[in-house]
Parts: structure tokens; sequence; C-alpha cells
């Protein structure tokens, strides 16, 4: 058993479970305290209180939630697919949490440093609609099934446009590393990608259209026709109870995450400060929940729109746009 | 046997590879028996991810991320999104369709299995390299496209061109009311 002791290996295992744990305890923390963050700021917001019985501010209020999912039957309609329909919640929050392993939190802190992180990232968020659509199909209710054939027009529909300016973002950095990316924008908030007028002079035009596409993608407001409760119940989880409906959650929380650690990255410099002062964590921290705080804000600020108003916006506005980013972008590198 | 890194690093190589062949396997077999189209549908993106990993096994990253990226969120979405729009009903065949059905994608089956079984068995096969031979990185795979295949990826965008403008051409009437 002596090499069992071998320094690197353990320390590479170490690293390996410190990582994993660390990555499903972030991911299901946040869902936990944005899910209060978003019971508290609309409530600053139509002035009332918000969440404040459990715990002091309400703080421990995630903790009672999660108790009652966590205790509640789990129920499986009648005519179900029960196969898939367990299979569902799975199916969303396993890619969703996958995509966190290749996200640089700092110099130093990235659990996995891999040359294609953004395609890892790009690829494994894919696989969630997908997981949405079983679970709408397989619930074997009618809102459920009309949520599920949303959620794929509305992700095929959004994928594109956010596609098309990754690509034009890569031909300015070189680089799927997303580490390299955040190493090319030190300095200053001039030399961030949003700010990188000499490469694209829309760079701030497509940071704002990775964003509406990040909303999309990730099914949040105004753009939830997934979960549109007004309209469909509660839309492709109508029928999941307990921790299954659960894991809907984590995952919509994760995705969130994921893409405003992803807007930081490619658009906000990463964990660079601003004025070139004291990079780390924090500056990537602050950047990120300044993002997942305009996700909430954006939510409850804006009514949710119809479907064909959605589908109409990303095929006769963001997908021109970001095409003529594209072009822009393909011109400029070849003038200058 | 002694347990050393090499070894356990082998043990889960092993592990994760037969992992991904069942995966492969199982969602194929899916993919072709199951009832109910969403299932096939559902097989059909689980047999890609293994496929994915055995890419992945292969030294080729980028490749098993397109593989995800393009067969199952791009091919299976679409396939689930024309079986949205389509009507499904389950449809109760004769027993004598039953075997014909059976009997022509057993033939069908045949015609694709022998000749690879065949290829696989006649060809000579060489020992697999301990590294990766070329570094297969996007650069390479981008200079390669635009040199040496540079004329079978402009016919590609020729063929994806043509079904654009045939898309265009099929959705131009719009929709007419009782048609």
């Amino acid at each position: 058993m002596m090499t069992l002791l071998h320094n690197d290996f353990v320390l590479e295992m170490i690293r390996l479970v410190l990582y994993a744990v660390g990555l499903i305890a972030f991911a299901a923390f946040n869902a936990a305290y944005l899910s209060l963050l978003e019971r508290k700021i609309p409530s600053w917001f139509q002035l009332r209180y918000g969440p404040k019985e459990v715990g002091w501010w309400g703080l421990l209020q995630p903790v009672a939630d999660g108790i009652k999912l966590l205790t509640k039957q789990l129920l499986v309609q009648r005519g179900a697919d029960v196969v898939l329909f367990k299979l569902a919640p799975a199916m969303v929050v396993i890619p969703a949490i996958m995509c966190l392993a290749t996200i640089p939190f700092s110099e130093t802190l990235v659990p996995r440093n891999i040359n294609l992180g953004l395609l890892v990232i790009f690829s494994f968020s894919a696989i969630h609609v997908i997981g949405t659509m079983l679970g709408g199909w397989a619930s074997y209710n009618k809102y459920a099934s009309i949520a599920a054939a949303r959620v794929v027009a509305q992700n095929i529909a959004y994928e594109i446009p956010l596609l098309l300016i990754l690509v034009s973002l890569v031909m300015i950095t070189h680089s799927f590393n997303l580490h390299t990316i955040v190493d090319q924008q030190a300095g200053g908030f001039w030399r961030w990608n949003v700010l990188r007028l000499s490469a694209s002079p829309l760079m701030p035009v497509a940071f704002i259209i990775y964003f509406i596409c990040m909303l999309a993608e990730s099914n949040r407001a105004p753009f939830d026709m997934v979960e549109a409760e007004s309209e469909l119940i509660a839309g492709a989880f109508t029928e999941y109870s307990g921790m299954g409906f659960g894991l809907f959650f984590i995952a919509e929380y994760a995705n969130i995450v994921v893409g405003c650690a992803l807007g930081t990255i490619l658009f906000l410099g990463g964990w660079h400060c601003p004025f070139g002062l004291l990079p780390g964590l924090h500056w990537f921290l602050i950047k990120m929940y300044f993002l997942c705080f305009t996700v909430i804000w954006v939510r409850w600020s804006f009514p949710r729109t119809q479907f064909y108003g959605l589908l109409n916006l990303s095929w006769k506005v963001l997908i021109p746009i970001a095409l003529a980013n594209l072009m822009i972008t393909a011109i400029m590198l070849k003038l200058f | 046997m002694t347990f050393t890194p090499d070894t356990f690093y082998a043990l889960i190589a092993a592990v994760l590879f037969a992992g991904f062949v069942a995966v492969t396997l199982l969602g194929a077999i899916v993919a072709v028996a199951a009832r109910s189209l969403v299932r096939n549908v559902t097989g059909l993106a689980l047999s890609f991810l293994g496929l994915a990993g055995l890419y992945y096994f292969l030294h080729s990253p980028f490749l098993a991320l397109m593989q995800i990226l393009i067969y199952v969120g791009a091919i299976c979405v679409t396939i689930m999104f024309a079986m949205m729009l389509a009507e499904l009903h389950e449809e109760t065949r004769s027993w004598f369709m039953t075997i014909l059905t059976g009997v022509g994608s057993f033939v069908a089956a045949c015609a694709f299995a022998i000749p690879l079984i065949l290829l696989v068995r006649r060809s000579s096969w060489m020992p697999a390299p301990a590294a990766q031979v070329n570094i297969g990185s996007i650069e390479d795979l981008g200079r390669a496209l635009l040199t040496r295949y540079g004329f079978a990826f402009e016919l590609i965008s020729v063929v994806l061109l043509l079904a654009i403008l045939g898309a265009l051409a099929v959705a131009r009437s719009g929709r007419k009311p009782n048609s």
C-alpha cells in the first residue's frame, strides 16, 4: 500500500474529489440562494417584505424549501412514460453542472483547463433541451406537451445567433481556451472584449445579443415560455413533485450561473479588475453576480413575451444582426 | 495486483471505455427496437453520446465535442421538433405486415452488416499508437479543410445552400386555410 502514497497521484485524487464536490455544492448553493434573491429583489421593487420569517432576513428560507422538496412524495402520473419521466431531470441537471467544470474562476482556481473549454460548455448545454423536452413529453399532460414543443422551437431559434456571436468572438480571440481569452483582456476595462471596438465596432451589441440569447437558452423571463405559469400552469414541470422538480430548479439556476460566468469570461474580463488592481476571484464573483442580478432584474421588469414575438425577435432581429457582426468582424480582421 | 497510479488510471480508462461502448450499443438498440418515437430519439441521443466518448478515446476531443453539439444538440432536437409538428398516432399492423417488415429490415441490416464484418476481417490493422499521431488541433483541421479538402468543403456548402433555398421555396407559399 506504500505506492498509494505517491505524492502527485494522491494530490490529484484529492483535487478531483474536492472539485467534484465543490462544483455540485456550488450549483446547489446558487440554486438555493439565488432563489431567495429571486424573492427578495422583486419584494424591494414592489414595496413588500419578501420572505423574512425563517432565519434572520429570511436567510434560512432556502433550507426550509429544501426540506420541503426532499420530504415530498414523488408522484408519477398515470399514463406517463415512467423511464423517460425519471430520466429527464438527470439529463437536465448533469450537463448543467458539467459545464461548470471548465470555467476558470480565477488565475489558479480552475477545475479543468481544457483547450476547447468554450466548446465543452456549448456542447453540454445543448443537452438540456432534450431533457426538458423529454420531461414535458413524458408527463402525459397537455400543458407539459405544449411546453415541450415550445422549448424545442425556442432553443433552436436562439442557439443560432448565440453561436454566430461566438464565432465572431473566437475569430478575434483565436482561441477556445477560456483561460487564454481572459488573459487577453488584462489591463483595464477598456481592454475587455465588450469594448474591443478596434476588432469590431459591434462588440457591445454582441454582448447584448449574448445576454438575450443566454436568457432565452436558460428559459428565463421574459422568455420563460416553458414555464409560463399564467397559461401553462408550470409548463414542462407541471407533473413533477418533490426533488424531481427540485432538480429542474437546480438546473435552471446552474444554467444561469454558467451563462453569467461565461458572459463575464468572454466579454467582461473574467477575474481582471476594471482598473488593473488586485485581480482575483472576487472580481469574477462580483461581475458574475452582477449579471445574475441583472437576470432577476429583467425578469421582474419586463412582461413575458408572446411566443410569436419570441421567435420573430430571434429570426428577424438577432440573427441578421449577428450575421452582420460576423461579416464586419471578418472584414475588420482582414483590413487591419 | 499491485495498486499503483498507472494501473489505477488504466482501470478507470477501461471502465469508462466499457461504459461508452455499452451506452453506444444500448442506445442503438433502443433507437431501433423501442415502440414509441420519442424513446427512439432518446436512444439515438444516448448512442451519439457514447460515440462522442469513444471519439475522446481516439484522442480527438474536438470531434467528440462536435458530435455532441451537432448530433445531440442539433440533429436529435430537430427530429424532436419534426415529431412535435407531425401528428403522432400509434399504428396497428396486420401480422403479414409485421413479418414483411421484419424480413425486410433483416435483409437490409445484413446488406450493411456483412460487408462491414468482411471489411473488419480482411483489413490489416495497425497497432494502436501509444500517443496521438498528429495533433488534430482546430488549426490543423481548419487548414486541411481550406486547402487539401477545399473542394469537398465548398461542395458541402453548396448542398447546405440548396437545402436552405429548398426550405424557402417550400415555405414560400405560406399556410393556406383548409389545405
